[in-house]
């Protein structure tokens, strides 16, 4: 194949105790179709080269044939984990190209559906990381907890993964009346269930001997790379949009940005985790001050935007995530653009993992938390 | 610095660039011949320090295809457009800013693959998520014969 004589040409010299392995497209372990083209000596990771496309889409093409609205329903395609930051990356590009300011209700309950949401791929994450490794306990206990999260999604909008609950303007639907209290039911039993998953996996032997000082990503390459999210966070690279840039109604919560200057993947994994207490912590504060309001503005029925190029940045589950659209004043976009995190922490992956062993890879890419959707769009 | 600020520090430095205050951001319009330069010098004069490049777009206008790099500092957290027009539509080629910003590398491969843009002196310029078959789908006069139905 020509990729395969490719990475042998540009290779210094032809190494004859090197081979090459294709770790995928179908592999367990990168949860979705990717392919990895493994340089290796015997088992020591030399070179990796991702290949991306499996699932490409064309959702920016075809974002330029759909009205504002109609594009949203994409969004919660590619990064199906983070589905509602997505959706609520789009309504805000929208808003601040309109200038609408949204009622201070709508701000909360995005807010909260945003932390939710980051907590439910987490626990997902969680499930799949200690999966990688061998442990398969992770997995019940993860997703026994993230069915909760997923039932409140269900009863606030009807969808449990593909949101598309916010709208520009507002919000979908208001909130169910039951939502506070299953929300604030939830975070009292979750946090009496967070310490198990330190009990289960993180002082675990193994978890530790293979995840410490393993798959070390420098602050330098880290900002070169434009590696974010909990990803970036664990090499000090302080990349919390909801600090930096804050949207919806972070400047209202007080919370940290979690950082780690290890760089390795169990900084990674331990950030992920302390992640989880953020958010439960920002959601105790909103869950019981949600304003009395209207949970949308009244927006026409044809949305156009003025002529002009929009940008709106927010912070998804995997890093950040951002919008870029470009419009003519016609009801669909001229172009849109979307920034996925997952799509730089990729190719970030042969910095962390060469000079390593081939499961360790595994354990490396499990840090790093991929959705392919949200890499090939 | 602020938006004004920084303007104010670009219009100085960049003396052939067109600087202006857009919508959210200030914008940065360079000539194609100067953008390598330009690139290194927004990353490594200390004022501007611009070392994390977040967003790379090619947009596809009626007489040129535009080259979008959004930029910030991680230092003083400021963030500026940097815009590059190609003279040619039909065959468009700009300079790598790969060796200045690595994760360029990829997106730029995204950029050739979509759009077809040829970018100097990358060292790995292949098509990324199609195959060498396709044409480019996000330029504007791409048509699909086999997949899209005209209504």
């Amino acid at each position: 194949m020509s990729e395969t004589k490719e990475i042998i040409i540009s290779s210094d010299k032809i190494h004859t105790d090197q081979y090459l392995v294709n770790m995928g497209p179908q592999h367990p372990s990168t949860h979705g179709v990717l392919r990895l083209l493994v340089r290796l000596e015997g088992e020591i990771v030399h070179h990796i080269q991702p290949h991306v496309g499996y699932i490409h889409s064309g959702i920016e093409k075809m974002c330029e044939s759909l009205s504002y609205p109609q594009v949203i329903h994409l969004t919660d395609r590619m990064d199906y984990l983070s589905a509602h930051m997505n959706n609520e990356a789009v309504c805000l590009c929208v808003e601040n190209a309109l200038q609408v300011e949204v009622p201070d209700r709508v701000k909360y309950v995005r807010t909260i559906m945003d932390e939710l949401t980051r907590l439910a791929s987490h626990q997902l994450w969680w499930c799949v990381m200690g999966m990688d490794l061998g442990a398969l306990t992770t997995f019940f206990y993860g997703l026994r907890d993230r069915e909760h999260i997923l039932d409140i999604f269900e009863e606030t909008c009807g969808a449990r993964m593909t949101l598309n609950y916010s709208v520009p303007g507002g919000v979908m639907f208001d909130i169910h009346p039951n939502f506070q209290k299953r929300v604030k039911a939830f975070i009292t039993e979750f946090r009496k269930k967070l310490p198990e998953y330190d009990q289960l996996l993180t002082g675990n032997v193994i978890f530790q001997e293979r995840t410490n000082d393993i798959g070390y990503l420098s602050l330098e390459d880290a900002i070169a790379w434009g590696v974010t999210g909990p990803s970036g966070r664990g090499s000090g690279f302080s990349c919390d949009v909801r600090k930096h840039n804050p949207y919806s109604a972070y400047p209202l919560v007080q919370f940290e940005e979690k950082l780690d200057t290890r760089g390795d993947s169990f900084a990674r994994y331990r950030l992920r985790i302390e992640e989880m207490h953020e958010s439960l912590h920002i959601i105790e504060q909103l869950i019981d001050n949600i304003p009395e309001g209207d949970y949308a503005v009244k927006m026409k029925g044809v949305v156009k935007l003025p002529e002009g190029e929009f940008y709106q940045r927010v912070e998804s589950a995997r890093g950040e995530f951002g919008v870029y659209i470009v419009s003519d004043g016609k009801k669909n976009p001229y172009r849109v653009k979307f920034r996925s995190p997952g799509f730089s922490n990729l190719f970030a992956l042969n910095k962390m993992a060469a000079g390593h062993k081939i499961a360790d890879l595994v354990a490396i890419m499990s840090t790093l938390d991929l959705v392919i959707p949200d890499i090939d769009r | 610095m602020t938006n004004e600020e920084l303007q104010a520090c670009l219009t100085g430095e960049f003396t052939n660039a067109e600087v202006k205050i857009g919508k959210q951001y200030v914008e940065i319009l360079v000539q194609a011949d100067e953008l390598h330069d330009a690139a290194v010098k927004l990353s490594t004069l200390p004022l501007l320090s611009f070392d994390y490049l977040f967003c790379l777009s090619g947009v596809d206008y009626p007489e040129k295809i535009q080259i979008v790099y959004h930029l910030e500092s991680t230092k003083h957290r400021h963030t500026v457009v940097l815009k590059v027009n190609t003279a040619d539509r039909v065959d468009p080629v700009v300079d790598t800013v790969s060796d200045v910003w690595q994760t360029a590398k990829y997106h730029e491969r995204e950029v050739y693959d979509l759009l077809g843009v040829k970018f100097n002196n990358h060292t790995d310029l292949r098509r990324l998520f199609l195959d060498d078959s396709w044409g480019f789908p996000l330029r504007k006069d791409y048509k699909d014969e086999v997949r899209i139905v005209e209504r």
